[in-house]
């Protein structure tokens, strides 16, 4: 992969920024319903809902660990490990696509 | 507007699927071809910061919270078809490790806030662009008009979804919908222009969309 020195500057800001915003901040989002809930619920269809997600193994449902004493700890960790899988997946699966153009080029 | 189990039917779920997996499809057989180097570490870092900022719900009127959804952004700076790929990653970890969605509706969810919100919403920006001077604030107002228009036109599509599975007449759900993403997407654009700005200062040659922010960075530089 080509990585300047800038271009790496300007990664490392960025995820330094969106793990901060992770950690810190999103203990402190506000906590009322969103848009769709809210519909939701004034509509009369929020019942409809599932009582158990098809997909019941998630490790971290809303953004929180189950067992957390503390809840702004348990949204912070979530914050924390969402971000970084995020950006390893996306790294990884975005390096394989990119992978397929290598052999024409070099 | 992460739709959970249970609101769309089996019947829109699966063509929603078929929609957003063929698209993606699409996504990774042109990245092969074009997907630059330099993009690879900037698309995993916009659906990392992605990811972060939908855990920052603010509030709106009502009793009711928005965030952030970055389909727009990510489209802007990566490409539409870049930009799916992004939202289809951060997406699927929401539904599978924090149950942010279903995993039933994920075909749902992909469709409205990537397909819908990054790629068929690019059309307005690319309209806007062409037609705003080709300036750093055209470029900046047709990414905010965009990206206020993704939230909505994503709404729109849920409602749609809702409407045909039956859970709520198509004129209450998209009134309802609409109305609401409407204040939301304000929340949208004024995210979407601030963090343009900061790449636009910082590395504006990163902007795969614009020529614009290309001559302004090299402008900015010298």
């Amino acid at each position: 992969m080509i990585m300047n020195r800038s271009l790496l500057i300007f990664i490392m800001a960025a995820l330094a920024i969106s793990l901060l915003l992770a950690i810190l901040v999103s203990p402190w989002a506000c906590s009322a319903p969103d848009g769709l809930e809210k519909v939701a619920e004034d509509k009369g269809f929020a019942g409809k809902a599932a009582e158990e997600p098809f997909w019941n193994a998630s490790l971290m449902p809303d953004y929180n660990l189950t067992k957390a004493q503390n809840e702004a700890f348990g949204t912070a960790f979530a914050g924390f490990v969402g971000t970084g899988l995020v950006f390893i997946t996306a790294l990884v699966l975005a390096k394989l696509i990119a992978r397929g153009h290598k052999g024409s080029l070099r | 507007m992460h739709i959970p189990d249970g609101f769309v039917s089996v019947p829109v779920n699966a063509a929603t699927y078929g929609i957003s997996l063929a698209v993606c499809g699409v996504a990774v057989l042109r990245g092969r071809k074009k997907l630059q180097d330099q993009q690879v570490p900037v698309l995993a870092v916009t659906a990392a910061f992605i990811f972060a900022a939908q855990m920052l719900n603010f509030p709106v009127a009502g009793g009711t919270s928005g965030h952030f959804l970055g389909a727009m952004l990510a489209a802007i700076l990566l490409g539409p078809l870049n930009g799916l790929l992004v939202m289809t990653v951060v997406l699927a970890i929401q539904a599978l490790v924090f149950a942010d969605g279903g995993l039933t509706a994920l075909g749902s969810n992909i469709f409205n806030m990537g397909v819908v919100a990054g790629i068929v919403s690019y059309a307005i920006y690319w309209t806007l662009k062409f037609l705003l001077p080709k300036t750093r604030g055209g470029f900046l107002a047709a990414a905010a008009l965009a990206s206020w228009f993704s939230i909505v036109l994503a709404a729109g599509a849920c409602a749609v979804e809702l409407a045909i599975s039956g859970t709520s007449p198509l004129l209450v759900a998209l009134a309802a919908m609409v109305g609401i993403h409407a204040l939301i997407g304000v929340g949208e654009a004024m995210i979407t222009v601030a963090v343009l700005s900061v790449v636009l200062a910082s590395r504006a040659d990163l902007i795969t969309t614009s020529k614009l922010a290309r001559s302004y960075s090299l402008a900015g530089q010298v």
